[in-house]
């Protein structure tokens, strides 16, 4: 299974949204719902506050409880790699997918009623390209690309940076990356 | 402090402010599944343990109610659905790890052994029916065949009704990424009022003296065990994890914690279990039939009230200033 990963540095990125703009134009996101975000979180106690961006978004994980629970089949894993996307024709809207999300990272595309999510682009990624997120980030701290081959610059920045993901105890192995 | 602020518009529908796909339909198909599970388990346990004089409606025309039930339960269940002319692909494929496959297919078998259990006691159920199917040759043979092996047709219906009660539990604990319904104890206590729900609907229905008696006597039973189970869902969210300790306290001083203690802990549960031991001891009879109603109310409202605080328990929480109304309202000044 070849392993998609994105590495976003909190350190450069300022929380401008651009990857959400960027996702909902190449994407044809309907109106008033989103596949990614942007989340600022602060801790500490004042002074010594921290705070660090993080755009957000499905997490490809490499157990997706989503496809696991999916009851038709229609959550799965595009062609052996940990891409999750959804087969509308398969897809009958019982939402149990949403539910099974621990980072609650699923919607619903109204008005046709089928599950709808980030794809990591998988049209662009076909083509070597990045995702437009990837792309359209001006501080360009997000990259993207295979853990599977040591020389990507995702698994490179992997092993020379300190990093996190979201919840790891879920278990679900969560492929976004955030370096500290 | 720790504060996570979602710093671009985020309202997701069904999903911001908090997860709130599921609302009454699947909550009304919980409780008839469950029903519909107990209904079986008891038509099926009159007929193996011989009590057709003891309990006449429960072992030749309780069983009727089984398919009614569970077809208005699985018209709700549609009516959940977002996608609803793909209906037909639970029926393309089994997902062996996703419990609401099983669901779909469990609800296949059931059908042809509950029809199959009305036919073993409809001559002596429903006489007045069963003399239309005696007139055709093969609704008599049907009807011979069914009655001949009622004992098998029962033997059957008990563990698949079992699998249908459980299944409606299973269901939501398997949602790992719901902390308020990652108890494996949901199974079981959702089969068991599922079959005190069932029970305590013989007692409401059923004429004779004696098989009220006796059904009031086992929901008694059930409400004992059940809450028991409900008990050791608490100990087992509040000895749990850190996001199960904090889904629970939404039971526990949060927004449901109200409708959870009273209508379903005191309504649901406590206050029968008072009016059918007076029942049963023969201290007051005057409110027989109140006690199957609230037990009736309190299955539903276990499946709402855990259905509700359920979705809202979720490994993360995001503070959001977005609100869709104003995108909504900024059309309607520029359409």
């Amino acid at each position: 299974m070849t392993r998609f990963a994105m590495v976003i540095d909190t350190r450069t990125c300022i929380g401008c949204g651009d990857c959400v703009v960027a996702c909902k134009t190449e994407n044809n996101v309907p109106e008033g719902l989103n596949r990614d975000w942007v989340v600022e979180a602060t801790s500490g106690t004042y002074p010594d506050l921290k705070t660090e961006f993080r755009s957000e978004r499905c997490n490809h994980c490499s157990n997706p409880t989503c496809v696991t629970l999916c009851p038709t089949g229609a959550s799965h894993l595009w062609k052996d790699t940990n891409i999750v996307l959804v087969e509308p024709e398969k897809c009958t809207g019982c939402k149990a997918c949403i539910a099974a999300c621990p980072y609650d990272a699923r919607l619903v595309m109204h008005p046709d009623g089928y599950i709808d999510k980030c794809t990591f682009c998988h049209h662009r990624v076909e083509k070597g390209m990045d995702p437009a997120c990837v792309s359209s980030c001006p501080t360009r701290c997000m990259h993207f690309g295979s853990l599977d081959d040591p020389s990507s610059e995702v698994s490179k920045l992997l092993k020379t940076r300190e990093y996190k993901v979201l919840s790891p105890e879920t278990g679900n192995e969560p492929n976004v990356y955030y370096l500290l | 402090m720790k504060e996570e602020l979602l710093v671009t518009a985020r309202g997701n529908e069904l999903i911001d402010p908090s997860l709130h796909i599921w609302t009454w339909e699947v909550a009304m198909y919980l409780f008839l599944g469950g029903l519909t599970a107990g209904v079986m388990v008891f038509a099926a346990l009159m007929t193996v343990l011989n009590k057709d004089e003891e309990a006449p409606f429960a072992a030749k025309r309780l069983a009727l109610l089984a398919p009614l039930v569970l077809s208005a339960g699985m018209t709700t269940l549609f009516l959940d659905l977002e996608h609803k002319l793909f209906v037909y692909r639970f029926y393309t494929s089994f997902q062996i790890t996703s419990p609401m496959s099983w669901g779909a297919w469990i609800l296949v078998v059931i059908y042809p052994i509950s029809i199959m259990q009305i036919l073993s006691t409809f001559r002596s159920g429903y006489g007045f029916f069963a003399g239309f199917a005696d007139r055709m040759t093969i609704g008599r043979e049907i009807l011979d065949f069914c009655e001949r092996y009622r004992r098998q047709i029962a033997m059957v219906a008990i563990p698949f009704a079992t699998a249908l009660g459980i299944y409606t539990g299973i269901l939501l604990s398997a949602f790992g990424a719901r902390p308020f319904w990652n108890s494996g104890v949901l199974g079981p206590l959702f089969l068991v009022s599922g079959m005190s729900t069932a029970a305590a609907l013989v007692a409401l229905i059923a004429r004779h003296h004696s098989e009220k008696a006796l059904f009031t006597r086992i929901d008694l039973g059930l409400i004992v065990v059940e809450i028991a189970l409900v008990a050791l869902f608490l100990i087992n969210l509040a000895t749990g994890t850190g996001q199960q300790i904090d889904a629970l306290q939404s039971v526990l001083g949060g927004p449901y914690t109200l409708v959870f203690w009273v209508l379903f802990v005191g309504i649901g549960l406590l206050i029968p279990l008072l009016l059918e031991t007076l029942e049963i001891t023969g201290v007051s009879k005057k409110l027989a039939m109140l006690a199957p109603i609230l037990v009736l109310f309190g299955g539903y409202a276990l499946r709402q009230i855990m259905l509700d605080a359920g979705q809202e328990s979720s490994w993360t929480h995001y503070d959001t200033q977005y609100n869709s109304e104003l995108l909504e309202r900024l059309h309607e000044e520029n359409p």
